[in-house]
Protein backbone atom coordinates (compact mmCIF):
# COMPACT_ATOMS: atom_id res chain seq x y z
CA UNK A 1 0.00 0.00 0.00
CA UNK A 2 2.63 2.50 -0.94
CA UNK A 3 0.95 3.90 -4.02
CA UNK A 4 1.31 7.64 -4.42
CA UNK A 5 -1.79 9.76 -4.02
CA UNK A 6 -3.58 10.93 -7.17
CA UNK A 7 -1.78 14.24 -7.15
CA UNK A 8 1.58 12.66 -6.68
CA UNK A 9 1.97 13.97 -3.16
CA UNK A 10 2.48 11.67 -0.23
CA UNK A 11 1.36 8.05 -0.44
CA UNK A 12 -2.40 7.97 0.12
CA UNK A 13 -2.29 5.80 3.20
CA UNK A 14 0.86 7.14 4.86
CA UNK A 15 0.35 10.86 4.42
CA UNK A 16 3.18 12.31 6.44
CA UNK A 17 6.04 10.26 5.02
CA UNK A 18 6.83 11.24 1.44
CA UNK A 19 10.20 9.59 1.86
CA UNK A 20 10.39 7.96 -1.55
CA UNK A 21 10.79 11.31 -3.28
CA UNK A 22 13.01 12.77 -0.58
CA UNK A 23 15.34 9.78 -0.88
CA UNK A 24 15.58 10.00 -4.66
CA UNK A 25 19.11 10.80 -5.69
CA UNK A 26 19.35 14.33 -7.05
CA UNK A 27 16.33 16.47 -7.87
CA UNK A 28 15.80 16.85 -11.62
CA UNK A 29 16.21 20.28 -13.27
CA UNK A 30 12.99 22.20 -12.71
CA UNK A 31 12.99 24.62 -15.64
CA UNK A 32 11.13 22.22 -17.97
CA UNK A 33 8.19 22.44 -15.55
CA UNK A 34 8.13 26.21 -15.96
CA UNK A 35 7.91 25.78 -19.74
CA UNK A 36 5.20 23.15 -19.30
CA UNK A 37 3.23 25.53 -17.09
CA UNK A 38 3.54 28.36 -19.62
CA UNK A 39 2.41 26.08 -22.46
CA UNK A 40 -0.55 24.78 -20.46
CA UNK A 41 -1.48 28.31 -19.39
CA UNK A 42 -1.67 29.38 -23.02
CA UNK A 43 -3.69 26.29 -24.02
CA UNK A 44 -6.07 26.77 -21.07
CA UNK A 45 -6.77 30.35 -22.15
CA UNK A 46 -6.94 29.72 -25.91
CA UNK A 47 -9.32 26.78 -25.49
CA UNK A 48 -11.31 28.78 -22.89
CA UNK A 49 -10.93 25.99 -20.31
CA UNK A 50 -10.40 28.66 -17.65
CA UNK A 51 -13.70 30.35 -18.44
CA UNK A 52 -16.48 30.36 -15.84
CA UNK A 53 -18.86 30.51 -18.80
CA UNK A 54 -17.47 27.27 -20.26
CA UNK A 55 -17.84 25.47 -16.93
CA UNK A 56 -21.46 26.64 -16.73
CA UNK A 57 -22.04 25.44 -20.29
CA UNK A 58 -20.57 22.06 -19.31
CA UNK A 59 -22.71 21.62 -16.19
CA UNK A 60 -25.77 22.60 -18.25
CA UNK A 61 -24.88 20.05 -20.97
CA UNK A 62 -25.18 22.74 -23.65
CA UNK A 63 -21.98 22.08 -25.61
CA UNK A 64 -19.55 19.28 -26.29
CA UNK A 65 -16.44 21.49 -25.94
CA UNK A 66 -15.38 20.68 -22.34
CA UNK A 67 -16.39 17.01 -22.63
CA UNK A 68 -14.32 16.77 -25.81
CA UNK A 69 -11.32 18.29 -24.05
CA UNK A 70 -11.51 16.09 -20.96
CA UNK A 71 -12.36 12.97 -23.01
CA UNK A 72 -9.57 13.38 -25.55
CA UNK A 73 -7.10 14.32 -22.81
CA UNK A 74 -7.90 11.09 -20.95
CA UNK A 75 -7.69 9.05 -24.19
CA UNK A 76 -4.24 10.44 -25.05
CA UNK A 77 -3.07 10.21 -21.42
CA UNK A 78 -4.25 6.60 -21.10
CA UNK A 79 -2.56 5.61 -24.36
CA UNK A 80 0.69 7.21 -23.17
CA UNK A 81 0.55 5.48 -19.78
CA UNK A 82 -0.21 2.18 -21.51
CA UNK A 83 2.82 2.52 -23.79
CA UNK A 84 5.08 3.49 -20.88
CA UNK A 85 3.95 0.39 -19.01
CA UNK A 86 4.15 -1.88 -22.05
CA UNK A 87 7.74 -0.90 -22.82
CA UNK A 88 8.66 -0.40 -19.17
CA UNK A 89 10.07 2.97 -20.14
CA UNK A 90 12.45 4.64 -17.74
CA UNK A 91 12.33 8.32 -16.98
CA UNK A 92 14.79 10.67 -18.64
CA UNK A 93 16.18 11.75 -15.26
CA UNK A 94 16.30 8.17 -13.89
CA UNK A 95 13.80 8.90 -11.20
CA UNK A 96 11.40 6.06 -10.33
CA UNK A 97 8.13 5.83 -12.27
CA UNK A 98 5.28 6.73 -9.94
CA UNK A 99 2.47 5.38 -12.08
CA UNK A 100 -0.25 4.10 -9.74
CA UNK A 101 -0.53 0.35 -10.10
CA UNK A 102 -3.54 -0.41 -7.95
CA UNK A 103 -6.53 -0.06 -10.25
CA UNK A 104 -9.44 -1.43 -8.28
CA UNK A 105 -8.74 -0.15 -4.80
CA UNK A 106 -12.11 0.24 -3.05
CA UNK A 107 -13.08 3.91 -3.19
CA UNK A 108 -13.47 5.13 0.38
CA UNK A 109 -15.66 7.95 1.68
CA UNK A 110 -13.02 10.54 0.89
CA UNK A 111 -13.46 10.13 -2.85
CA UNK A 112 -17.23 10.62 -2.64
CA UNK A 113 -17.36 13.35 -0.02
CA UNK A 114 -14.21 15.15 -1.12
CA UNK A 115 -15.24 14.82 -4.75
CA UNK A 116 -18.66 16.36 -4.12
CA UNK A 117 -17.14 19.19 -2.05
CA UNK A 118 -14.68 19.90 -4.86
CA UNK A 119 -17.48 19.79 -7.45
CA UNK A 120 -19.56 22.31 -5.47
CA UNK A 121 -16.58 24.64 -5.45
CA UNK A 122 -15.85 24.02 -9.13
CA UNK A 123 -19.44 24.84 -10.08
CA UNK A 124 -19.47 28.07 -8.06
CA UNK A 125 -15.96 29.37 -8.75
CA UNK A 126 -15.93 28.01 -12.31
CA UNK A 127 -12.25 27.21 -11.94
CA UNK A 128 -10.27 24.27 -10.66
CA UNK A 129 -6.73 24.72 -9.27
CA UNK A 130 -4.90 25.13 -12.62
CA UNK A 131 -7.25 27.81 -13.94
CA UNK A 132 -7.02 29.71 -10.63
CA UNK A 133 -3.31 30.30 -11.38
CA UNK A 134 -3.91 31.00 -15.08
CA UNK A 135 -6.78 33.44 -14.52
CA UNK A 136 -4.76 35.31 -11.92
CA UNK A 137 -1.94 35.68 -14.44
CA UNK A 138 -4.32 36.77 -17.19
CA UNK A 139 -5.44 39.74 -15.13
CA UNK A 140 -8.42 38.44 -13.12
CA UNK A 141 -6.54 39.43 -9.98
CA UNK A 142 -9.47 38.74 -7.66
CA UNK A 143 -8.59 35.06 -8.25
CA UNK A 144 -5.83 35.75 -5.71
CA UNK A 145 -8.61 35.84 -3.12
CA UNK A 146 -9.94 32.50 -4.42
CA UNK A 147 -6.40 31.14 -4.11
CA UNK A 148 -6.09 32.26 -0.47
CA UNK A 149 -9.54 30.86 0.20
CA UNK A 150 -8.49 27.53 -1.35
CA UNK A 151 -5.42 27.52 0.91
CA UNK A 152 -7.75 28.05 3.87
CA UNK A 153 -9.79 25.06 2.65
CA UNK A 154 -6.70 22.88 2.36
CA UNK A 155 -5.50 24.00 5.78
CA UNK A 156 -8.91 23.26 7.30
CA UNK A 157 -8.77 19.78 5.80
CA UNK A 158 -5.31 19.26 7.27
CA UNK A 159 -6.51 20.36 10.70
CA UNK A 160 -9.70 18.24 10.64
CA UNK A 161 -8.23 15.28 8.80
CA UNK A 162 -8.48 12.81 11.67
CA UNK A 163 -12.12 13.60 12.32
CA UNK A 164 -13.28 13.18 8.72
CA UNK A 165 -14.39 9.78 7.40
CA UNK A 166 -11.83 8.08 5.17
CA UNK A 167 -12.01 4.69 3.41
CA UNK B 1 -4.80 35.30 -37.40
CA UNK B 2 -7.67 32.85 -36.96
CA UNK B 3 -5.39 30.83 -34.71
CA UNK B 4 -5.06 33.75 -32.34
CA UNK B 5 -8.62 34.98 -32.28
CA UNK B 6 -10.80 31.87 -32.36
CA UNK B 7 -10.99 29.48 -29.40
CA UNK B 8 -8.85 26.41 -30.00
CA UNK B 9 -11.08 23.40 -30.71
CA UNK B 10 -11.35 20.58 -28.21
CA UNK B 11 -9.48 18.13 -30.46
CA UNK B 12 -6.41 20.38 -30.32
CA UNK B 13 -6.50 21.38 -26.65
CA UNK B 14 -7.55 18.00 -25.19
CA UNK B 15 -4.70 15.92 -26.68
CA UNK B 16 -2.12 18.56 -25.67
CA UNK B 17 -3.39 18.49 -22.09
CA UNK B 18 -3.49 14.67 -22.13
CA UNK B 19 0.06 14.49 -23.47
CA UNK B 20 1.22 16.20 -20.28
CA UNK B 21 0.66 12.98 -18.32
CA UNK B 22 3.09 10.69 -20.24
CA UNK B 23 5.47 13.62 -20.79
CA UNK B 24 5.90 14.27 -17.06
CA UNK B 25 6.27 10.53 -16.44
CA UNK B 26 8.92 10.26 -19.13
CA UNK B 27 10.80 13.26 -17.82
CA UNK B 28 10.93 12.37 -14.15
CA UNK B 29 8.41 9.62 -13.39
CA UNK B 30 6.16 12.08 -11.60
CA UNK B 31 2.38 11.85 -11.52
CA UNK B 32 0.96 15.06 -12.97
CA UNK B 33 -1.33 17.04 -10.69
CA UNK B 34 -1.79 20.68 -9.78
CA UNK B 35 -3.86 20.93 -6.61
CA UNK B 36 -1.10 19.55 -4.38
CA UNK B 37 0.63 22.90 -4.83
CA UNK B 38 -1.96 24.31 -2.39
CA UNK B 39 -0.78 21.80 0.19
CA UNK B 40 2.85 22.69 -0.57
CA UNK B 41 2.11 26.38 0.03
CA UNK B 42 0.39 25.57 3.35
CA UNK B 43 3.39 23.42 4.36
CA UNK B 44 5.76 26.22 3.38
CA UNK B 45 3.95 29.09 5.05
CA UNK B 46 1.72 27.99 7.90
CA UNK B 47 2.18 24.31 8.80
CA UNK B 48 1.23 25.03 12.43
CA UNK B 49 2.49 21.61 13.51
CA UNK B 50 -0.24 19.80 11.58
CA UNK B 51 0.85 16.34 10.50
CA UNK B 52 -0.63 16.76 7.00
CA UNK B 53 1.77 19.66 6.38
CA UNK B 54 4.89 18.12 7.90
CA UNK B 55 6.89 17.07 4.87
CA UNK B 56 9.72 18.43 2.78
CA UNK B 57 7.64 20.60 0.48
CA UNK B 58 10.70 21.71 -1.50
CA UNK B 59 11.64 18.15 -2.41
CA UNK B 60 8.15 16.84 -2.91
CA UNK B 61 6.50 19.87 -4.46
CA UNK B 62 9.29 21.97 -6.00
CA UNK B 63 8.48 20.67 -9.49
CA UNK B 64 4.76 21.44 -9.36
CA UNK B 65 5.28 24.83 -7.69
CA UNK B 66 7.55 25.69 -10.62
CA UNK B 67 4.82 24.54 -13.01
CA UNK B 68 2.27 26.68 -11.13
CA UNK B 69 4.48 29.75 -11.65
CA UNK B 70 4.58 28.83 -15.33
CA UNK B 71 0.78 28.70 -15.39
CA UNK B 72 0.62 32.26 -14.07
CA UNK B 73 3.10 33.44 -16.72
CA UNK B 74 1.28 31.51 -19.47
CA UNK B 75 -1.96 33.17 -18.39
CA UNK B 76 -0.27 36.54 -18.55
CA UNK B 77 1.12 35.90 -22.04
CA UNK B 78 -2.12 34.56 -23.49
CA UNK B 79 -4.42 36.80 -21.52
CA UNK B 80 -3.15 40.12 -22.83
CA UNK B 81 -3.70 39.11 -26.45
CA UNK B 82 -7.30 37.95 -26.27
CA UNK B 83 -10.25 40.29 -26.27
CA UNK B 84 -13.27 38.56 -27.81
CA UNK B 85 -16.27 37.04 -26.03
CA UNK B 86 -16.11 33.43 -24.89
CA UNK B 87 -17.81 31.39 -27.62
CA UNK B 88 -20.44 29.72 -25.44
CA UNK B 89 -23.76 28.48 -26.82
CA UNK B 90 -26.84 30.67 -27.11
CA UNK B 91 -28.66 28.37 -24.68
CA UNK B 92 -26.08 29.04 -21.97
CA UNK B 93 -26.19 32.78 -22.64
CA UNK B 94 -29.93 32.92 -22.17
CA UNK B 95 -29.80 30.69 -19.07
CA UNK B 96 -27.20 32.99 -17.52
CA UNK B 97 -29.14 36.11 -18.53
CA UNK B 98 -31.98 34.82 -16.35
CA UNK B 99 -29.50 34.84 -13.45
CA UNK B 100 -28.64 38.45 -14.22
CA UNK B 101 -25.38 37.85 -16.07
CA UNK B 102 -25.23 39.95 -19.23
CA UNK B 103 -21.55 40.84 -19.65
CA UNK B 104 -19.90 38.13 -21.76
CA UNK B 105 -16.86 40.19 -22.71
CA UNK B 106 -14.25 38.42 -20.55
CA UNK B 107 -13.28 34.89 -19.60
CA UNK B 108 -15.31 35.26 -16.42
CA UNK B 109 -18.43 37.36 -15.70
CA UNK B 110 -17.22 40.83 -14.78
CA UNK B 111 -20.33 41.33 -12.63
CA UNK B 112 -19.11 38.71 -10.14
CA UNK B 113 -15.36 38.32 -10.51
CA UNK B 114 -14.22 41.77 -9.48
CA UNK B 115 -12.79 43.20 -6.26
CA UNK B 116 -15.88 45.33 -5.82
CA UNK B 117 -18.21 42.32 -5.84
CA UNK B 118 -16.40 40.69 -2.90
CA UNK B 119 -18.76 42.66 -0.70
CA UNK B 120 -21.89 41.25 -2.39
CA UNK B 121 -23.52 37.89 -1.69
CA UNK B 122 -22.73 36.35 -5.13
CA UNK B 123 -19.12 37.54 -5.01
CA UNK B 124 -18.68 36.28 -1.48
CA UNK B 125 -20.20 32.84 -2.11
CA UNK B 126 -18.70 32.22 -5.56
CA UNK B 127 -15.17 33.50 -4.99
CA UNK B 128 -14.55 32.90 -1.29
CA UNK B 129 -16.97 30.01 -0.74
CA UNK B 130 -16.15 28.37 -4.07
CA UNK B 131 -12.41 28.77 -3.51
CA UNK B 132 -12.64 27.26 -0.04
CA UNK B 133 -14.58 24.23 -1.30
CA UNK B 134 -12.17 23.70 -4.19
CA UNK B 135 -9.27 23.65 -1.73
CA UNK B 136 -10.98 21.56 0.94
CA UNK B 137 -12.48 19.10 -1.55
CA UNK B 138 -9.36 18.57 -3.57
CA UNK B 139 -7.33 17.60 -0.50
CA UNK B 140 -10.10 15.45 0.97
CA UNK B 141 -10.49 13.60 -2.34
CA UNK B 142 -6.71 13.67 -2.79
CA UNK B 143 -6.77 15.21 -6.25
CA UNK B 144 -8.46 17.64 -8.62
CA UNK B 145 -9.35 17.75 -12.29
CA UNK B 146 -5.72 17.19 -13.32
CA UNK B 147 -4.81 14.54 -10.74
CA UNK B 148 -8.05 12.55 -10.84
CA UNK B 149 -9.88 13.31 -14.10
CA UNK B 150 -6.77 13.32 -16.32
CA UNK B 151 -3.91 11.48 -14.53
CA UNK B 152 -6.09 9.12 -12.49
CA UNK B 153 -8.43 8.13 -15.31
CA UNK B 154 -5.42 7.75 -17.61
CA UNK B 155 -4.18 5.07 -15.21
CA UNK B 156 -7.73 3.60 -15.20
CA UNK B 157 -8.19 3.99 -11.45
CA UNK B 158 -11.56 3.24 -9.89
CA UNK B 159 -11.00 5.72 -7.05
CA UNK B 160 -10.41 8.48 -9.59
CA UNK B 161 -13.60 7.57 -11.45
CA UNK B 162 -15.55 7.86 -8.19
CA UNK B 163 -13.93 11.21 -7.45
CA UNK B 164 -14.81 12.50 -10.93
CA UNK B 165 -18.42 11.38 -10.50
CA UNK B 166 -18.35 13.29 -7.20
CA UNK B 167 -17.00 16.38 -9.03
CA UNK B 168 -19.97 16.25 -11.38
CA UNK B 169 -22.55 15.62 -8.66
CA UNK B 170 -21.22 18.67 -6.80
CA UNK B 171 -21.01 20.78 -9.94
CA UNK B 172 -24.56 19.95 -10.98
CA UNK B 173 -25.89 20.86 -7.53
CA UNK B 174 -23.93 24.13 -7.59
CA UNK B 175 -25.14 25.02 -11.08
CA UNK B 176 -28.79 24.02 -10.85
CA UNK B 177 -29.59 24.54 -7.16
CA UNK B 178 -27.11 26.91 -5.50
CA UNK B 179 -26.59 29.46 -8.28
CA UNK B 180 -30.32 30.19 -8.75
CA UNK B 181 -30.66 30.50 -4.95
CA UNK B 182 -27.72 32.90 -4.65
CA UNK B 183 -28.43 34.95 -7.76
CA UNK B 184 -32.18 34.51 -8.00
CA UNK B 185 -32.86 38.05 -6.92
CA UNK B 186 -30.59 39.45 -9.58
CA UNK B 187 -27.31 41.07 -8.78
Amino acid sequence: MNTPGPDGAAPATVPATPTREALATRPEPLWPYALLGIALGIVFIRAEVVSWFRIQEMFRFQAFHMYGIIGSAVAVGALGVRLIRRFEARSFTRRPMEIPTERFEAPGYQYWLGGIAFGLGWGLLGACPGPIYVLFGSGVTVMGVAFLSALAGVWTYGALRHRLPHS
Amino acid sequence: MELLTRPWPWYVAGPIIGLTVPLVYLYAGRKWGISSTFRDVCAATFPHGIEHFRYSWRHVGGWRLTMALGLVVGGLLAGVTRSDDVAISEATRSDLAVLGITDFSGLVPAEIFSWASLGTLPGLVLIIGGGFLVGFGTRYANGCTSGHAISGLSALRLTSLVAVIGFFVGGLIATHVLLPLIMGGGL
